[in-house]
């Protein structure tokens, strides 16, 4: 367990900000989180961050303060929020750094994303006869996790009706009006059993945390969240990942399921302990099968779960009480960071009118993305 | 006989070209040089059964973006995972795209589909009707 503590956290509203840049949108975020603490940037000295397309976040010092501060850029695909948290985290363990920011931004053009087979290690005849689709993957994920464990469409468009009804309650979110579960069913079909409502959009956000270790964790004014653990994994061979013209027939753990275990281990805190969780929805059926990756419960229990309304704001677990994905969108680097912002928010009481009953005390993220990596946090008071 | 989009991937009878692991007799798809569970490098080129099972599908009802070359106007398309007993389990095009006639565990065999330029990419149809 770690004495590392998140005392600042930062957001630039997700959605679409026309004529203001993924690195202008860093800065105020990063600006947010600096004040939340009561710091400067002058007094950071470390920070790390990363966008997938929106450019180097080190740049932002230009604008910041140029105070020499060393800086590492990120570009980890999905994973580029908890990769840049997984290297604060170890710089202040090591005691190589006091005060750290953290930052992760993004901003996509409307539509789903267009990866080059190339820059992911595949002939382009993959790309080129339409094989080439993070929502494909999703779609037949799912669709195989239905038939083994006994999960309906119904439960899927749940998941999305929670989201924009937390969405709804959350000022930062994008999507902030309320859909039913039959408007949700009824929506454009995308990829059977996925419908248009059913997934997040690439979007734009940028979200800054500051994190800071031992005496200094103490010295902030604002009331700690402790980062307990932060747990990053890539695929094994054996688990069925996006991008993947075949699979092996053995199975394996998922990278979610590693870095979940990982991340709880070194937390010393398991999954029943937690009180809220933020996990990966790139679409409905994503948080049905990261729910029980994650260890949060079993295969198969997530229809009884979602069904019986455990998973809403005022739940037994309450999951993705920002909205999730599903209601910001999906900026790619930003993504894994608003989860731990949304955990910080509620930890402290300060969710306004998402927060979640109870005083919750332990908080739980899970982002994930292509080609298979994940990135696992364990945070309490 | 139109020629395949990549002549790597498949021959033109078609069968689909993968490779197989000298030391622990892992099959992957498409052909690689070195082993992905036991990192060997001892790999030989391995032609894949034409025969499997429907592990997973959906239906690709948009559109996708460049690279996508649509062959005409865009129809949606089926997509799946077929599993070729004791060997792999391959992405495939698949030649139904009505989700009423596909069903996880039918048997499907190789086949080819139109692709861009005249020329044809894999695809796996069913062997019965699933309804």
């Amino acid at each position: 367990m770690s004495d590392v503590a998140v005392i600042g956290a930062g957001i630039h509203p997700f959605g679409r900000h026309p004529g203001v840049s993924g690195l202008e949108m860093a800065v105020v975020a990063a600006r947010s989180a600096l004040a939340d603490a009561g710091l400067g940037w002058e007094d950071i000295d470390f920070a790390v961050g990363g966008s997938d397309s929106a450019g180097n976040a080190d740049t932002s010092v230009s604008v910041l303060g140029l105070t020499g501060v060393p800086f590492i850029n990120v570009k980890n695909g999905c994973a580029t929020g908890g990769t840049a948290l997984t290297t604060a985290h170890a710089m202040l363990a090591a005691g190589s750094a006091e005060v750290a920011l953290v930052v992760g931004f993004d901003k996509h053009p409307p539509g789903a994303f267009n990866p080059l087979p190339e820059e992911w290690g595949i002939g382009s005849w993959y790309g080129e006869t339409g094989l080439m689709l993070t929502t494909q993957f999703f779609a037949m994920k799912i669709q195989r996790y239905m038939a083994e464990h006994g999960i309906s469409t119904s439960t899927l468009a749940k998941v999305a009706a929670k989201a924009f009804a937390n969405g709804a309650r959350n000022p930062n979110a994008w999507r902030r009006k309320p859909l039913s579960e039959d408007e949700i069913l009824g929506s454009k079909m995308v990829n059977h059993p996925l419908t248009q409502y059913m997934f997040c959009s690439p979007g734009e956000g940028a979200v800054a945390l500051v994190l800071a270790r031992g005496a200094r964790v103490t010295a902030a004014g604002r009331t700690p969240v402790w980062l307990r653990s932060v747990a990053f994994r890539t695929r094994r061979f054996g688990s069925f990942e996006v991008f993947s013209p075949s699979i092996p027939i053995e199975s394996s753990p998922s990278p979610t399921a590693e870095a979940a275990a990982l991340a709880f281990e070194q937390a010393g805190i398991g999954p029943s302990d937690v009180d809220i969780a933020q996990v990966q929805d790139t679409e409905s059926g994503a948080e049905v099968m990261h729910l029980a990756e994650t260890g949060l419960c079993e295969h198969g229990e997530q229809e009884t779960l979602i069904q019986s309304g455990a998973t809403a704001i005022g739940g037994q677990l309450p999951i993705n009480t920002d909205g999730g994905c599903l209601a910001n969108g999906e900026p790619i680097g930003a993504s894994g960071l608003r989860q731990v912002h949304e955990v910080v928010l509620q930890l402290r009481g300060d969710a306004g009118d998402h927060q979640v009953p109870g005083a919750p005390r332990v908080g739980f993220t899970q982002v994930y993305g292509a080609p298979g990596v994940s990135a696992c946090t364990v945070l309490s008071r | 006989m139109p020629e395949p989009l990549d002549p790597t991937v498949m021959t033109a009878e078609p069968r689909l070209i993968g490779s197989r692991c000298s030391q622990c007799e892992t099959i992957t798809f498409p052909c690689q040089g070195s082993c992905p569970r036991c990192t060997s490098v001892d790999v030989r080129e391995w032609q894949l059964a034409t025969r499997g099972t429907l592990w997973t599908w959906t239906i690709q009802c948009f559109e996708p973006k460049s690279p996508y070359v649509s062959e005409g106007a865009f129809e949606p398309y089926g997509v799946g995972y077929v599993e070729l007993p004791g060997e792999v389990r391959v992405e495939t095009r698949l030649t139904e795209s009505d989700p009423a006639r596909l069903r996880i565990g039918m048997p499907v065999e190789l086949t080819t589909t139109p692709t861009a330029g005249g020329k044809v990419t894999y695809a796996f149809r069913p062997l019965e009707d699933a309804t």
